[in-house]
């Protein structure tokens, strides 16, 4: 297992700096400088800035300068955000969007497998059509709609929870963590779905049955386990995808997370903004696919064996 | 088969859950007060603030959101009454003015302080004046300096010793400005933030004077001399100002705090302002505008605003380099139509560059909506019935508002002029881009003034301008605005040179005024003392709360 993920890590280098190359070549490409302003600059004071960000100096340069100072994770000076450093940046903006991921993955977990579970239960009945039907609807509705949904029923209308903030106010994280996760908990309900009907017609699940015990039990003790490897699966992916795509959320909520920072970075022209943000991104998306490998492969011997006799 | 997941992994999974769940849901326990009651009965206004502030450097600066910021945290010699805008003393309790007005010699107060205690003297200008003049700072806003003798020519390099520009300390209380020209705005533009002071020992604890991006700004290491010290700054969530118990007007401010609110989105913030979280929100999305008013909210404040929008017109396009087409174009855009029926927030046609009543200024213009003899002078300019006239584009940068408004003089111009205009929008930077090259045909535009005087919009478009942008120069308008303005001997004189200037422009049209902006405010009823101005700009030394029961704060 140690080789596998040593040979998954040997593997991302090359990932990582095609990322960060391609990820160069395309802002620096791009038409607008991040100097540029409504109001005309004066020629001196572009000369004066780009001289300080080492934007004067020959493109190549630049691009190895700046790998030599990824090498060392310096992701530099950011841009637009003066005398912050894009590490800086993206410390502030870390926890607030982990957490709300966590939150997110915690609603998506609770609505999705008691959703899935039950349609399970009773395949190709109300019970199944009511919450795949909401799963389907949940996959369908986009964040943008569904917050300013939310926010308008339980924050304006009923007065029950805050429109927006992050630790700031009681209850503020409640709204965006179920606008974040309701999409992910109808891919959820459609995966834990899946593998407990698969599990439910094995055979020692019959012979719980044949022995007299109750459908809860049966559920609970012995299908569950088996029947949430594919939601197990399925979380590391997940869970970089909450990171890297909760800009909108964190938007309609006020949230003071990484998403605002990209995209109002690739709007800046925020040079090393966007590129620090899609380095980190990037690795934190290898490393996330790599432990739900892992994860994968602890869980099911059969990988493990191929994963085994691969290496 | 055996159950592959382990039991202890799965009850660890949910004790974990357990615990986030309960953490989720106990947050949400607690008093249901919110931000707006909570803040009148302890004098914090709560303030929605657009974007994260980029800097707190008056020197480095340029955007709104660290306007409102900075003008709490630091002042300058003079202040604009929050009504009127008139000069109104700050740190410089008094001034006398040369007879030739070019000489102002301004009496600084004893009892001015900097947040951290230091006293607050005349050398601190000559020294902050000198900074922001350094070229190697990247200051935007430096040629707001440029009407101080030799100011330009040493931010060009063109003189290296400080000593000649006009700025001097004649002691510790008294600071003597010399201007190149009699300057009548000029008092105005010490209360503009890029002429603000800056703590010369702090500046230089964190790096050398002309450095950018240092950390002098940041909680814990800025000292200002403004009414409020920066207390807490937490990016992307808020920037908290305390009272400056140094400030030397510190008696009378009456609020305890302001927490700004770095909100992106103008719908949420609406949202937040809605939901008693914000005390102002100076960005109403503009399809609600029409909801307060049909509710007849108070909170919804309109007042004109120091702006004009406007379409530039690139005059090196082969079809709009005749003025007699540019004028045409002019003169089929309705603009009664167009902010009665599509912009819906009490702005103002535009028929000149410079908004009416600017410095008791109102511009002259014979420009009118005039189908007919637009078409006469299109068919004079050899296209009658618009034939033969190339497809001609509008540029506009990437924004619902600026595309009905695109749509809608499209339509005009195809019904009064039978021409055919197709539509190009961009996004900022490359629309940016695009019009400082020239790249376009007709652009849309706007332009804030940083002052109240005709000149701040009519220096735009001499020969040279940075931010003329359309090919035209007219060195006859130039010696104007250059010239004979900077010379004139009276006021009147002065608005005279303007006018006829503003007329010279609008016959030759490489702009087209389409509307003067307004401000457009969400105020809680509680604010009190919030006087809306044309440069809406807010005077937090002077705002206070009154809660529900009368209590002020």
């Amino acid at each position: 297992m140690l080789r596998f993920a040593f040979n998954r890590l040997l593997q991302a280098i090359p990932v990582l700096l095609i990322v960060i190359s391609a990820t160069f070549f395309l802002v620096h490409s791009a038409p607008g400088g991040p100097f540029s302003a409504d109001k005309a600059v004066p020629p001196e004071v572009i000369r004066a800035l780009e001289a300080q960000y080492n934007l004067d100096q020959p493109l190549w340069q630049q691009y190895i300068s700046y790998l030599g100072d990824v090498l060392q994770g310096d992701l530099g000076p950011s841009f637009k955000y003066s005398g912050r450093t894009v590490n800086e940046l993206i410390a502030a903006g870390l926890p607030a969007t982990a957490e709300l991921a966590m939150y997110a993955m915690l609603v998506a977990l609770i609505i999705g497998i008691s959703a899935g579970v039950l349609a399970a239960m009773r395949p190709n009945t109300m019970q199944d059509y009511l919450p795949m039907s909401a799963a389907m609807l949940g996959i369908c509705m986009p964040s943008f709609l569904l917050g300013p949904i939310l926010v308008l029923v339980f924050g304006i209308h009923l007065e029950w929870l805050p429109v927006s903030g992050w630790g700031d106010i009681p209850g503020d994280k409640i709204l965006p963590a179920i606008t974040l996760g309701t999409g992910y908990a109808a891919y959820i309900a459609r995966l834990s779905r899946g593998g407990m009907l698969e599990v439910l017609s094995q055979d020692y699940i019959r012979t719980a049955r044949a022995k007299g015990l109750s459908e809860p039990l049966i559920i609970f003790k012995h299908a569950l386990r088996g029947g949430l490897i594919p939601v197990v699966a399925f979380l590391g992916p997940a869970f970089a995808g909450l990171l890297g795509g909760s800009f909108v959320v964190e938007t309609i909520f006020q949230i003071p997370g990484l998403g605002r920072f990209y995209v109002q970075a690739a709007f800046n022209r925020d040079y090393t903004m966007i590129l620090g943000m899609t380095v980190f991104f990037a690795t934190l998306i290898i490393l996330f696919n790599l432990l739900s490998d892992m994860l994968a492969l602890w869980l099911n011997p059969k990988l493990r064996q191929q994963a085994g006799g691969d290496s | 088969m055996k159950p592959q997941v382990p039991v202890s992994t799965s009850s660890a999974f949910f004790t974990i859950s357990l615990i986030l769940l309960c953490s989720l849901l106990l947050g949400s326990c607690g008093s249901s007060e919110n931000n707006v009651s909570k803040g009148n009965r302890t004098g914090t206004l709560h303030w929605g603030n657009g974007t994260e502030p980029q800097s707190l450097d008056p020197h480095i600066a340029t955007g709104v959101p660290e306007h409102k910021i900075i003008v709490a945290l630091m002042e300058g010699l003079v202040l604009k009454d929050s009504k009127t805008l008139e000069p109104r003393p700050g740190v410089a309790e008094s001034w006398e003015i040369s007879d030739d007005g070019r000489v102002y010699t301004f009496h600084l107060r004893d009892n001015a302080r900097w947040s951290n205690g230091d006293p607050h003297n005349a050398h601190d200008y000559v020294w902050s004046w000198w900074r922001a003049l350094q070229p190697a700072l990247g200051n935007l806003y430096a040629y707001m300096y440029f009407s101080i003798e030799n100011a330009k020519e040493y931010y060009e390099g063109e003189i290296s010793d400080f000593e000649q520009v006009g700025v001097k300390a004649l002691d510790d209380l008294t600071l003597q400005v010399t201007l190149k020209n009699p300057t009548p705005y000029f008092l105005q533009l010490l209360d503009h933030y890029s002429l603000y002071p800056v703590h010369q020992a702090t500046v230089e604890k964190f790096g050398t004077a002309d450095q950018r991006g240092t950390r002098w700004t940041y909680e814990g290491n800025i000292v200002g001399n403004g009414a409020f010290q920066l207390r807490d700054w937490k990016i992307n969530r808020r920037v908290v100002v305390e009272r400056n118990p140094y400030y030397w007007n510190a008696d009378n401010v009456r609020l305890n705090e302001i927490v700004y609110y770095p909100t992106e989105n103008a719908i949420t913030e609406e949202r937040m302002f809605r939901a008693g979280q914000l005390h102002y929100s100076g960005t109403v999305p503009a399809d609600k505008i029409a909801t307060y008013q049909s509710n007849n909210d108070p909170a919804l404040r309109i007042d004109p605003y120091l702006g004009v929008y406007f379409y530039r017109i690139n005059v090196e396009t082969p079809q709009l380099q005749d003025k007699r087409v540019r004028r045409a174009l002019g003169m089929t855009i309705d603009r009664d139509q167009l902010t009665e029926r599509i912009l819906k927030a009490g702005q103002i046609p535009a028929y000149a560059i410079t908004p009416p009543g600017t410095m008791g200024y109102y511009p002259e213009s014979d420009l009118r909506f005039d189908p007919e003899a637009a078409r006469q002078l299109l068919a004079d300019a050899g296209y009658p019935n618009g034939e033969g006239f190339p497809s001609t584009e509008i540029l506009y940068n990437t924004s619902e508002g600026h595309r009905k408004l695109a749509v809608a003089i499209q339509q005009m111009w195809k019904k009064h002029l039978n021409i055919d205009v197709t539509l190009l929008n961009q996004e900022w930077k490359v629309y940016l881009n695009s019009v400082s090259m020239k790249d376009y045909q007709i652009g849309r535009a706007g332009w804030i003034g940083d002052y109240v005087d005709p000149n701040n919009f009519l220096d735009m478009f001499l020969c040279n301008g940075g931010n003329n942008r359309t090919g035209w120069c007219n060195p006859a308008y130039d010696k104007l605005i250059l010239e004979d303005a900077a010379e004139a001997e009276t006021h009147e004189q002065r608005l005279a040179i303007f006018t006829q200037a503003e007329k010279m422009l609008l016959a030759d049209m490489p702009v087209i005024p389409i509307y003067i902006y307004t401000s457009n405010n969400l105020v809680d009823p509680s604010v009190k003392n919030f006087s809306g101005n044309i440069l809406n700009q807010p005077s937090f030394s002077e705002i206070y709360l009154e809660s529900d029961n009368g209590g002020q704060q």
